[in-house]
């Protein structure tokens, strides 16, 4: 069991969770990923490591609340403890040798993108951060972003926050300007990393992307998770998250990332399964 | 005089058309009458052709001669000697290609049924008998095994009861390796592994599911934490896709994944949270113990379910038994026909495959013979879902972070046949890690070997 130490609601659908976990905390690098359970009948879900405290023995999530399994998480509270939490898992995010990168966060994906930034940031690379909402409410990691950043801008939909428009407005304008990024990094909803790519392919400029498809057991044994890249067969689990943007196939993932919509539509009233109890 | 009956007793089973729809055990189990009605059919040989089958030696006349005497605990100790998991082999052993195969009375008729009384007897014990929790003395020493399949489980008891202090690593969040996440309830119940497991415990076998190695430690910190060998047991879990177009569309699936989602997270039950696929028109390509699982799960979730192997009905390389059960409850063999391209819709599902149809022709290397395309036979199978059971291979995860650990070109570890030596001191290896996937007993058997090799090893040092 991993108790948890401390939770602090980010915006209303995006809350942060501090873990005990030492072994992970011992090992997590920026990239990196854990699979949680909540509870005895509970899904396998993937979060990334936000944060770990080696010293303490702590490592942080931050999520949205999307669906049941999120939801029956965020119900437990400081000092209960979450069943099962594996890690870390995934290969960590290239963060040496790099001179300037752009780290472009989408909604919660600046969850993902937040440990890569920071860990660029340590590495002495200069950091230029894009993060983008769809409105004031639903920002977070502002401060923890200009901590770990050289230049910060904050693009909303509807101009409530930051400037209005999309990350890839500015990303562009920063691109037209003449600035030079050995590597863009994009993290967040799937059609954002889809146009991030197709900017930076008109530019030339390397993309990594942090591929979230729906996983189970996240060491390779399912397939569950796999993605075509440069159209190989890969699995996000251990071949990834992270992958050269210009080469993944989107519209596939997105096609596989709906694979069990109608049952997570139904699952929050639980009535879509097979069998009654009674014939158990 | 023995029971000089041709056939074994029959095995009482849930019928067909009920069976289908549920998932409790197949086969319901000999009761004490039957069993020893079964036992008396054994002709007690002197030179015991029985056991040179089973590739764990259980003294199979002399446990069959507890159970005629009503003996029941006594044989349970007397299979125990050699065999951990009687409940589990029981039940799964492919019995016809090695124990049975080779009993004096398999020759004109029926071999005695060795398994199912060796699943009597491990049934009994647990509805009546009483664990005997030995005292073990310490001696000492530390070591780790790393995957609680039945490889791993076999070594981590054996060190265990040599008074090792053993603590074992498993990466899901359940011990048991395929026994909890492949083999379906149906034909192997949670609960049996769950006790068994349970046993090891009790040995002082310490489990730490959650722990997944290459990741959250490697061999060397596993070492640097005082264990003095180190078991691999980690199985041969990586799914085989066919690499043909269309395979990553909606509804396709490896049999891994459906098997996981259907056995170790639950899918079927209405308490489970975790999500599963349920087809109308299903094809399982395949025709091992696997894809007769993935089709019989498939049924279970109301679907038409078609086996699409691409060899006939006599090469399905599945247990009989499973077949027979799979046809009983409506299973449609498509033998001889292989699929060349799975084909989706505008929405990214999949709506059909297209096959071709196969001949046999000279045998291969593997001694079966060959299949060869039928030109011009293609046709289309409309299906909404498709499972892949075309084999696995083993995870790389741990040669790739351990230094000096050699695999041969199908990434199997490198292991000494006899005593699981890998190439590296100290480790030893065993089980579908180093045979690529084959069967519990086997890994039990690897595991058992390993553990006597390793106490060797530090006794030695
Ligand atoms: C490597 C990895 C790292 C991740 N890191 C984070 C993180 O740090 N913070 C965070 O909030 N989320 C993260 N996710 C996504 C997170 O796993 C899903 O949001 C979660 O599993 C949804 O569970 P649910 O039962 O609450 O929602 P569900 O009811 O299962 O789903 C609700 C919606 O979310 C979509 N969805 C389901 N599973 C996933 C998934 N694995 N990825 C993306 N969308 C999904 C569904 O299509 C559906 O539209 C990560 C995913 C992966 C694979
Ligand atoms: C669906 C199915 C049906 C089968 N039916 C039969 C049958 O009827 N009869 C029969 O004899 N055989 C059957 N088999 C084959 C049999 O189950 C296997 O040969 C046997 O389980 C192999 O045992 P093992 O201990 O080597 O590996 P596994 O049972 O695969 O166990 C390996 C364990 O190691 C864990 N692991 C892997 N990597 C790591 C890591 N890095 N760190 C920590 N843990 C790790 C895995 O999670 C797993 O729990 C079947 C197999 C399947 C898949
Ligand atoms: S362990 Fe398997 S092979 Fe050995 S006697 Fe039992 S059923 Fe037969
Ligand atoms: S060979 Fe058959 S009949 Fe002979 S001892 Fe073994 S089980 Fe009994
Ligand atoms: S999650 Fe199962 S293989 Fe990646």
């Amino acid at each position: 069991m991993y108790k948890i130490v401390e939770k602090e609601r980010l915006n209303p659908t995006v809350t942060k969770m501090v873990v005990e976990a030492p072994a992970i905390a011992k090992k997590a690098k920026a990239g990196q990923f854990i699979i949680l359970r909540s509870h005895e009948m509970g899904e396998r879900i993937p979060l990334t490591v936000a944060d770990y405290d080696r010293e303490k023995g702590l490592v942080t999530i931050i999520y949205q609340l999307v669906g049941r399994s999120t939801m029956l998480l965020d119900n437990l509270e400081v000092g209960d403890a979450i069943l099962d939490f594996v890690g870390p898992l995934g290969v960590p995010s290239h963060v040496e040798g790099m001179k300037r990168v752009c780290v472009v966060g989408g909604g919660v994906g600046c969850a993902i993108a937040y440990p890569t930034a920071k860990a660029l940031y340590d590495n002495g690379t200069e950091v230029t951060v894009i993060t983008g909402f769809r409105n004031k409410d639903l920002e977070i990691l502002r401060d923890e972003f200009e901590a770990v950043s050289h230049h910060m801008y904050t693009m909303s939909d509807d101009g409530t926050v930051g400037e209005k428009g999309l990350v890839t407005n500015k990303l562009q304008e920063l691109l037209d300007a003449g600035e030079v990024f050995d590597e863009v990094i994009a993290i967040g909803p799937l059609v954002m990393m889809k146009f991030v790519c197709q900017l930076t392919k008109q530019y030339d400029v390397k993309t990594t992307v942090s591929m979230n498809p729906i996983m189970i057991d996240g060491t390779g044994m399912c397939g569950c998770c796999r993605l075509s890249v440069n159209n190989e067969m890969k699995f996000a689990c251990v071949d990834g998250p992270d992958f050269d943007g210009h080469q993944v196939d989107f519209d596939e993932a997105i096609a596989r990332s709906r694979q069990y919509a109608d049952f997570e539509a139904k699952a929050r009233e639980k009535d879509c399964h097979l069998f009654h109890k009674e014939v158990r | 005089m023995p029971n000089m009956s041709p056939n074994k007793v029959p095995m009482p089973h849930q019928e067909p058309n009920v069976r289908n729809k549920n998932v409790a055990e197949v086969a319901t189990g000999y009761t004490l009458e039957m069993a020893q009605e079964e036992a008396d059919r054994c002709l007690q040989c002197k030179h015991k052709p029985c056991v040179n089958g089973c590739p764990v030696g259980v003294q199979i006349p002399e446990f069959i001669a507890l159970i005629k005497e009503g003996d029941i605990e006594g044989a349970y100790d007397k299979i125990k000697e050699t065999n951990a998991l009687p409940a589990v082999c029981g039940r799964v052993c492919p019995q016809e290609d090695q124990c049975e195969k080779l009993c004096v009375r398999a020759i004109k008729h029926e071999a005695v049924g060795i398994g199912r009384l060796e699943r009597f007897v491990a049934d009994y014990h647990m509805a009546n008998g009483e664990n005997k929790i030995p005292t073990i003395e310490k001696n000492g020493h530390k070591v780790a095994v790393v995957g609680a399949g039945p490889a791993g489980l076999t070594c981590a008891g054996d060190l265990a009861k040599k008074g090792y202090e053993v603590t074992v690593y498993e990466a899901l969040h359940k011990a048991g390796g395929v026994l909890e996440y492949g083999i379906p309830e149906f034909r192997l119940p949670k609960a049996i592994v769950s006790k068994e497991v349970q046993a090891l415990k009790d040995l002082g076998v310490h489990m730490e599911t959650n722990m997944v190695i290459g990741k959250v430690f490697d061999i060397d910190e596993l070492f640097e934490d005082e264990n003095e060998a180190v078991f691999i047991g980690s199985g041969a879990g990586l799914p085989n896709f066919m690499k043909i177009p269309g395979e990553n569309l909606n509804g396709v699936f490896s049999a891994n994944e459906f098997l996981t989602r259907f056995n170790l997270m639950k899918a079927y039950d209405v308490e489970a949270d975790t999500p599963i696929f349920k087809g109308k028109k299903v094809a399982v390509v395949g025709g091992g113990n696997v894809a007769m699982d993935a089709a019989r799960c498939a049924k279970r979730l109301g679907a038409e379910v078609y086996i699409v192997y691409r060899r006939g009905t006599e090469e399905l390389p599945a247990r009989k038994e499973e077949v027979e059960h799979a046809m009983e409850e409506g299973i449609i063999f498509k033998t001889l026909n292989n699929p060349v391209q799975v084909l989706g819709d505008d929405k990214g599902n999949v709506s059909a495959i297209e096959c071709v149809e196969m001949e046999l022709g000279e045998p291969d290397e593997s001694g079966r013979r060959r299949p060869v395309v039928k030109e011009g036979s293609n046709f289309t199978l409309d299906i909404d879902c498709m499972i892949m059971s075309i084999g696995t291979s083993p995870n790389p995860l741990i040669h790739r972070t351990t230094e000096g650990l050699d695999t041969n070109k199908w990434g199997c570890l490198i292991a000494d046949p006899k005593t699981g030596a890998t190439t590296r001191e100290g480790v030893f290896a065993g089980g579908d890690a180093v045979t690529g996937a084959a069967t519990v007993i086997l890994a039990m058997g690897a595991g058992k070997e390993a553990a006597q090799a390793m106490d060797d090893y530090i006794q030695n040092k």
